[in-house]
Order: C-alpha cells, then structure tokens, then sequence
C-alpha cells in the first residue's frame, strides 16, 4: 500500500468552494439576523453566534471524516442506512412538532433534523447496491430494489409530513439514470410534472386534445417496425386518466398550504397579504437589490424583518438584496462550479461505488439549491428546504458538511485503488 | 448522454435562474418601488381642523392643542430620571410605572407616557426633549367646545376604525374622522389635508434624514371654517326649554331653507365626547336605550303627523278645486265617514276652512279629503294625485338635507296600498284612508318635514332643502341648497289657508298662547302612540305637535316643535313653539309665566312609566352614569 498523505491527494478546489459557500453563507445569516443592539459575533444568544459554533465544529468533523478508512464507507453503509431509518421512525415516538410536521429531535437548545442525514445514509446504500456486478438497471427487479431503497426514507418522511425533503431523494432518479435507468422513467416523470401544472392551468379537454395530437404525430413519425397501437394506447388513456385526476388530486389530496403554494405559482388570485406575502416579500426583497445592491448589512428588506424566516430558507433574498445580480450572479456561479466540480470528480472515480456516490451528492446539493432559490424568484412552489452552506442550521449545515467530505475523502483516497 | 444530462441541468437550470434574477433586479421597477414602501417612513403632519361659527359668528367650536408625551422603551438611553420627572412634574414612580407599562405594551412601538400637556408645559419639555432620547412629543388637536350645547348639530371627532381604513386610503390607523352631524357631513372639509413627509429608515430603524431631499414631502392642508344656519341663542334657548323633556324642536328660515335651530332631548354637552374619557361616555350615551340622547329626534323621529297635516289636506282640496273657503259641513261631535263607522270630533255646527282650522274640526277635514279622492272617477288616479300634492310639500321622503342622518317618513300611494293593504288601485275607497285626512292614517312624518311643509305654506308654495352650513369659507354653499322647490298648489290657495291658521292663535286652539304684537300662524297636533313589551300593548300618553310660523306677513321663522308623551298639542308643544318664535323674532319673552311654566316643566313622570313598563322584567338594570371630565386636569394614564 502506498497511501499518499490526505494533504497530496485532497481536491483543494471543492474543499475550497465549501468554505467559501460556509463563509458568505455566515456573512449573510449576520446581516439578516443582526440585532439593534451591539454583541460579540460569537454571542450564542444571536443567531449568527451560534452559526459560528456551527460552522466551528464543522472542522473537527471535516478532519475525522478524512482521517476514517475511506472503505469504511462502502462497508457500512447498510449500517448508515438502517441508522438513519431508526432515526425516521424515532421520531415518531421522540419528535418535536414545529409547524405541522414532526421532523426535529431536541436536545436543550439544539435541534437535530435526521432527515438531513438520511439522504447521505440512502446515497451510500444505493451506491453500494450499484457496486454488485450483477446489478443492471435495465432489470425491472433490480429497479425495484433500487427504488425500494429510495422509497423507504421517502415514505416515512412523508408522513412527517414533510413533502419538501421527499422531494430532494426523488431527484436520485437522475443518479439512477446515469446508472442505466431507462430513460422513460425521467420522460414519464417530467411529463407527469408538465401535465400536472397544465392540468391546473388549462381545461382538461384542451389537454387531452394536444396529448391525442403529440403522440398521433410521434405514431406517424416513428418509422420502426415494432411500433404498437396498444402501446400508444395505453399511454394515451393513462394520460387522459392522469389529466383528470389532477384537479380531484389538487382539491382533495393536497393541504391547504401546499394549494396555496401552486395558486400562488400558477398566477391565481391570492391574498398579498397572506398565502402570497412569504413569495411577495422575498421577490421585493431581491428585485430591490438592483445590479449592484444596498452593499453589505444596508438592505433596508433585510433590516425591516419584512422577508419571513430570513436567515433559513430565505437566506438567499438578503443575497439578492445587499449583493445585487453581481453577486447573486457570483454565488450562483460558485453553486454550479461546486456542482460541476464533483459530478468531474464523480466521473474520474476508479470505483463504481465513489462514482455513484459522487453523483448522489451533486444531485443532493443541485436539487436543494434549485429548488430553494426558484421558489424565492416564483419558479417553483414555495417549498421549505435550507440552502446548502448557506442557511441557518446546525444539522443542515453538518449534514452537507459529511455528505460532501465523504465524497472528498473516497476522492481523495483513489489513488490507492487499484 | 447519459453522463452529459445531469451537468447540462445543472447549467441551464443556473442559466433560468439567473435570468430570472437579472429581470427581477435590473428590469422591472416595481419591486424597487415596493420595497421602499416598506423601508420608507411616512410622517404626517395633521392640519388644524375647521373652526364652526354659528350664523351671527359667534364662535361654537374650536381646537384646543392637546401634547402626548410618548415614549419608545427601547430607545431609552442613559436618561436623567430625576431632571425628567422634575421638568415634567411627575414623581419617579409614576415614571418607573408608566415606563413598565409601555413595556408591557412593547418595548419597540411608542406607548403614551404621559397625555394630554398644555402649551406651556409642552414648550417647558421640547426645549430639552433632544436630551431625552427615547421620548418624543405627539401633538393631537382636539375639539374646543365653547357651548354646552348643539351635540347633535356638531358631532364628534373619533379615531377611525378598521372598516373606514380600508375604503379610505386616506386615513391612517390612529386619525381622527367625524363621526354624526356636520363633524361627519362636513369631514373632507373641515378637516383639510394633512401633509405627508417622507422620511428614509437606516438599518435600526432610525430616521436618517428625508428622502429624496423631500421632493415628495406635501404641506397639510389648513381644514376650513363652517358658519352653521344655526342662531345660537335660540339654539341655546329651545335646549333650555326642552330640560326634562324628550322631543325635538327644528326652526327653519322659510326664505332660505336654513335651519335656525335643530334640537333634539335628551341631549348631552358636546364635551363629553372629548378626550380621554370620551370612549367611556359615548359608551354610557349609547346604551342609553330608553332617553336615546344619541337619537335626534328632530331628524329622525318618524311619527303619523296628527292635525298640522290638515294644512295640507286643506290646500289640496282647495287646489283640486272640490271646496271652496265657504263650503261648510255639519259637524255633529263627528261624522259617519261610512256605514256604522264614525269619526269623532270635539267640534259641533257648521264647519268652514277658517273655522274648521282653528277648531281642528275633524269632520271638516275628513269630508273635503273624501271630495278630493272622490273627485275622479278613478279612484287610484285621485290617491296618487294626492299623493303628488303631498309629496310636493317634502314630505314623504328623504329632503336631501345637509345631515347624515334622517328618515323619508312615508306618503302612501297606490303601490303603497297594492303593496301593504292589498287594495287593488281602483278599489280603494276614501273611506278605507280617510284617516289621512287628519295625518292620523298611513302618513308618517318626521319634525323637519312638518318644518319644511310650514316654511312651504309661509313662503306661499316653495321651499329651499332646509341645510345647517351656511357659508363655508370663501365657497358658496352647494347648489341644490339654492335651488327653490315649488309645490303643486296654486299660490292662490294659502291665503285663506294662513288666515285660518293665524286665527288658530286668534280665537282657536291656540288661542290661550296668544303673543302681543306678533302675529303667529299655527296649528296644534296630537299623535296617538303605543309600545309593544312582553307580547302586550301599551297605550301611552300622546304626543304633543305643533307646527307654527310667524310673522304672518314676510315670515321668518317657521318651527316644529315634537314633544314626546306630551298630552296634546297646546300643553307643551304649542307653548314652546310661541316662546322660541317670540325669542327668535322679538330677541325677549313677553310671556315670563308661560316661559317659567315651559322651562321649569317635567315630563319625566310620564317618561318614568314608560320606563318601568319597558323594565317590567328587569326593574334592577339602571343606566351607566356620564363621567365628568371638566375637572381632573391632570392626567392619570
């Protein structure tokens, strides 16, 4: 074995990004929860000092994860698996409800979210999973099991309830695919997305109208000698069936809130003042930004406490506010660069299992950021996941801290596989 | 492809979003504009409002200053307790206390300190108020009252509600709107136009200086001046008259349509509605269910008109041309109007127009208004032609007056009758409504009508809307205060009609309240009334009526006077008519026993009967007591 030190083989660039993310992610919880009167920037009363703790205790937990046997990793990881899933359940039994869902532990004054460390658990089994040689996703059992394994976390998150976590581990459709995953499954998926949200929006007659006239031209166009009538068919009642289920679904199946969220989106009239004021107050805050800002700590949205739940989910507003497009522009440029960064890593792994694992990250970490900064600007429902590095949280932030090292240290630790 | 689909998202998926930050941040204005909305403080500067003068200018109300110490707890800093409650004469418990108080409250929003300083007190306190961070004076106007008198006319001044804030952008939460007669009739101009400054807030919520330099700051806008109608002596007077009564008294100048004189008993000093007791007293003045003080019964007393509605009946059979002066009837006590039914009539012999009014002659009156509707052979065209008369005479709905409130009384016709009796327009018989003949039938009215329909008759066939404002400052009072209604009788017909109603003081009805050298015009009234409690019905005492006008020839004043449970029309309303014709035409009073006997006078027996019928239940419930607030200069809160 000839182990190189951590300090040769570390890919400085990521590790790089992720302060930089963690530092302006400070900087910003700083200006949007700074108290009128004066304290130390390490009162742990505030906010920001407790964010300090946070991002402090990060490094002891940086330096373990890459000091472990990295193999240790893909050994275990039906044991992080199942650890996470005994934390899901817990909750059930120990869980504090906070607005509805039943999704924190609490330990005095810090609260530990587990769902947050689930999905790197999910990662690890199903990279894992991938690794067997046997595996191929073309196998419809083999889907399943890889399925089963996203589902499980899925499932008990949902009946938290709480629909934007369960989301995030969807997105590992995408991992799946790189891995195989006919690609159907990504065309149905988007084009059930697409439906729902045209569904809402048009009257369904119109829909099936277009539905009948897409795939008649595909049926004309596909010159294969398989093509089935049936097959078409099928997809074409499934289609009309699932059209008309959405407005059932929307009215009978969603909360009140998640409907609110889609009026809101869809352009429905809504009340400014209250299901519309999160989505309202967060697009002033950003749009007042301008090209350049109100410069660091002079956000006028920021300091009137106009934007709710500033310093978490809608951490990015005051970005928008006090940085202006240039450096919403530079913190989204160094988002994707971290993105791109890892899914390279991912690519030039030697083994299948870093490989997969690399993807599930970049996967995790584009999905939360896209999901959190569209739903600040009216591109997506309002949905309440933290963005990566950036909000406030302990578990979020140590949570993406040991998804991403885990991957930096099996990066890290490829030139000892042969 | 595969590898290539997850960064290609990625991309564009960053590309979406960042165009979509660059249009919300560079491109579209809005948001900019919104969110100084949120950041930008406005501060407005509250005009003093309107002065109110009465018709010979003497002043009714006025503003006084009133300074509100208020105080931010957060915004407290490093203060020299001692030195502050010396300047302001407090001891340092009240301060300790006040200042808990407002914490309580909040520590971030400004709370009342200490309310209502006068002018030297306040000059004393901002010389040095830089000193004492945290703390900041309020300057508030309220009203001034000069008369203890005239409530109803004037109003209120009250913070407005949440209702009045959404409809009006105008207001804000914490202003102050009138409430009831011209205070709210009158509000956009009394109140004038507050200006507005435009103050930038810095991070901690500190003003930092104006914004944009002030190009946006507006200048308040002074309120203006009303001159009322009102005479204030004889307001002043008929309120006297009216102590221990409950009624309304409406004086109106015939040539004008001015209203001389609106009051309405029980009634309150307009002073209690002012400052910090005022919640608490309008709460007591409106729970007052039984004397109604907030009632204006000069406006809003709805009630069938009795004999002075025989003016009317007289003119139109006149007019309709069914009798002439001399035509006469036989009286005989009262008169079979159909078979088996029988009106009675204290009067006996022959009645005329003359005599038929001063005597108040019911068969008289029953048996023209039978001509009239028996004049065609339609009988529904014969109602609604009536009715047209009556309406020409203001009566029947609402007259359009410069009030808030008021009510249309009611003038029936073949709708009328089709809709509530179900008689079909050409089966209606005179003797079905004959007892309209003597306003005692369907008619109702309220005291301004009778007022507007005396000035119709003094002026011989017109009328102005009666209207309180007489001037406001530098403009000419709306137009449709200047614009004469004529009725639907011929001039011609009122003489004769006048002549009977002077000869009502001369040798009639009225006769024992004769006044030397003043010829009065006028006509008793006495209306029936019952209350209905627990399922039973109550005969009460009757209202006394009285309508009048005077001089006989160029008339100046014409008045209904409406007094409740008052017996009948001579005992109460009469004699207080006389006085407040006498009072306003003479300036003083010839008849000092009937003067004494009116103001000393009491009602309140009969009014304390009816109480007890309507407490039948509840005989323990008493009624909240008024707080004075003359005395107490000192704040408590």
């Amino acid at each position: 074995m000839r182990n190189q030190s951590i300090g040769n083989s570390i890919d400085w660039l990521s590790l790089f990004l992720y302060f930089l993310l963690v530092i302006m992610g400070w900087l910003t919880i700083y200006s949007a929860s700074l108290p009128i009167e004066e304290t130390s920037i390490f009162d742990l009363e505030q906010i920001y000092g407790r964010q300090m703790l946070f991002i402090f205790f990060s490094i002891p937990l940086i330096s373990i994860l890459l000091f472990l046997d990295a193999k240790m990793f893909e050994r275990f990881s039906l044991i992080f698996y199942i650890l996470g899933i005994i934390l899901l359940l817990g909750l059930f039994v120990f869980g504090v409800t906070k607005k509805g869902q039943t999704n924190w532990y609490q330990f005095g004054g810090f609260g530990f979210q587990p769902s947050e460390f689930v999905k790197t658990g999910t990662a690890l089994l199903l990279a894992k999973y991938l690794t067997f040689s046997q595996i191929n996703l073309k196998n419809f059992k083999h889907q399943l099991v890889a399925f089963a394994i996203i589902g499980l976390p899925v499932a008990l998150i949902l009946m938290q309830p709480d629909a934007g976590s369960a989301m995030i581990f969807l997105s590992l459709v995408f991992v799946l695919y790189r891995e195989g995953l006919p690609g159907w499954y990504l065309g149905a998926g988007v084009s059930a997305i697409l439906l729902f949200f045209l569904a809402l929006l048009f009257n369904p007659i119109y829909i099936v109208l277009g539905i009948f006239l897409i795939m008649a031209i595909h049926y004309v166009n596909n010159r294969k000698i398989t093509r089935n009538i049936f097959v078409y068919l099928f997809v074409f009642l499934l289609s009309i069936g699932f059209t008309y289920s959405v407005n059932h679904v929307f009215n009978n199946v969603l909360e009140p809130h998640q409907k609110d969220r889609i009026d809101v989106l869809i352009g429905e009239e809504v009340d400014m003042k209250r299901e519309g004021y999160n989505l309202n107050q967060s697009m002033i805050a950003i749009g007042s930004g301008g090209l350049t800002g109100k410069g660091y700590l002079e956000g006028t949205q920021t300091k009137g406490g106009f934007v709710p739940e500033q310093h978490t989910d809608y951490i990015f507003t005051t970005v928008g506010e006090e940085w202006g497009f240039v450096g919403s522009f530079i913190v989204i440029v160094i988002f994707v660069c971290l993105f791109l960064r890892i899914l390279y890593l991912a690519e030039n792994q030697k083994t299948k299992f870093s490989r997969v694992y690399g993807y599930c990250v970049a996967t995790y970490l584009f999905t939360h950021f896209f999901v959190n900064i569209a739903m600040l600007i009216k591109l997506f429902p309002t949905i309440g996941v933290p963005l990566p590095f950036f909000s406030y949280g302990g578990s979020s932030l140590w949570a993406f801290t040991i998804m991403l090292f885990i991957f930096i240290k099996l990066d890290a630790n490829k030139v000892n596989e042969w | 492809m595969r590898k290539g689909l997850l960064p290609a998202i990625i991309i564009i998926s960053a590309v979406i979003i960042l165009a979509r930050i660059f249009y919300l941040q560079v491109v579209d204005e809005n948001l900019k504009l919104q969110a100084e909305n949120n950041a930008i403080k406005k501060v407005f500067d509250f005009p003093e409002r309107g002065y109110i003068y009465d018709r010979n200018g003497k002043l009714l109300v006025a503003n006084q200053p009133s300074y509100d110490i208020m105080v931010v707890p957060r915004e407290i800093k490093n203060i020299d307790t001692l030195g502050f409650c010396n300047l302001l004469g407090i001891t340092k418990e009240y301060f300790i206390k006040q200042i808990e108080k407002a914490k309580v409250y909040s520590p971030r929003l400004p709370s009342v300190f200490l309310s209502q300083l006068n002018k030297r007190e306040y000059a004393g306190f901002q010389e040095k108020e830089r000193k004492f961070e945290g703390f900041y004076v309020q300057k508030r106007a309220l009203r001034d009252y000069q008369v203890n008198y005239g409530a109803n006319i004037f109003g209120f001044i009250t913070q407005v509600n949440q209702g009045i804030i959404e409809k009006n952008p105008y207001y804000n939460s914490g202003d102050l709107i009138g409430k009831q007669g011209v205070e709210q009739e009158y509000e956009e101009t009394l109140r004038g136009i507050k200006g507005v400054k435009y103050l930038l807030r810095d991070k901690h919520n500190k003003i930092i200086g104006p914004y944009q330099e002030g190009k946006f700051d507006t200048i308040a806008q002074q309120g203006n001046d009303l001159t009322l109608t009102i005479d204030a002596e004889l307001q002043k007077y008929g309120t006297e008259l009216m102590i221990n009564k409950r009624g309304g008294i409406i004086a109106i100048e015939p040539k004008s349509g001015e209203i001389l004189a609106l009051i309405s008993a029980p009634t309150y000093d307009p002073a209690l509605l002012v400052g910090r007791q005022r919640s608490k007293n309008y709460t007591a003045l409106y729970k007052d269910s039984i004397a109604k003080p907030l009632y204006d019964r000069a406006l809003q007393a709805e009630y069938p008109p009795g004999s002075p509605f025989k003016i009317v009946t007289g003119l139109i059979a006149l007019h309709e041309e069914v009798i002439d002066e001399n035509t006469g009837f036989v009286c005989n006590h009262g008169f079979f109007y159909a078979r088996g039914a029988f009106m009675k009539c204290h009067d006996s012999g022959v009645s005329r127009l003359n005599n038929g009014f001063y005597n108040s002659c019911n068969t008289y009156f029953a048996s023209i208004y039978r001509k009239t509707i028996e004049k065609y052979k339609s009988p529904g065209y014969a109602v609604d032609n009536w009715s047209k008369h009556v309406k020409s005479f203001g009566l029947g709905d609402f007259l359009g007056t410069d009030m808030p409130i008021g009510r249309k009384g009611l003038v029936p016709d073949t709708k009328f009758y089709k809709k509530h009796r179900n008689y079909n327009p050409d089966q209606i018989r005179s003797s079905y409504i004959i007892s309209n003949a003597i306003g005692q039938g369907e008619v109702l009215t309220t005291p301004i009508q009778l007022a507007n329909m005396m000035a119709v008759v003094a002026n011989k066939g017109y009328y102005y809307t009666p209207h309180i404002v007489k001037k406001i400052k530098d403009k000419e009072i709306d137009i449709k205060y200047r614009t004469k209604h004529v009725s639907t009788i011929d001039p011609k017909h009122f003489e004769p009609v006048i002549q009977g109603l002077a000869d009502v003081y001369n040798v009639g009805t009225a006769s024992s309240l004769k006044v030397k050298d003043l010829e009065i015009c006028g006509k008793t009234g006495t209306a029936e009334n019952k209350i209905r409690v627990a399922g039973k019905t109550y005969q009460l005492k009757d209202h006394s009526i009285f309508v009048a006008f005077a001089p006989k020839e160029n008339p100046t004043i014409a008045i209904a006077v409406f007094i409740e449970n008052g017996y009948w029309g001579a005992r109460w309303a009469g004699p207080i008519a006389t006085l407040m014709v006498e009072k306003y035409i003479k300036g003083e009073i010839t008849r000092k026993d009937l003067e004494d006997r009116m103001l000393n006078g009491s009602i309140q027996d009969e009014y304390k009967k009816i109480e007890d019928i309507i407490y039948q239940r509840t005989p323990s419930q008493t009624k909240p007591d008024l707080v004075a607030i003359k005395e107490d200069e000192k704040p408590e809160n």
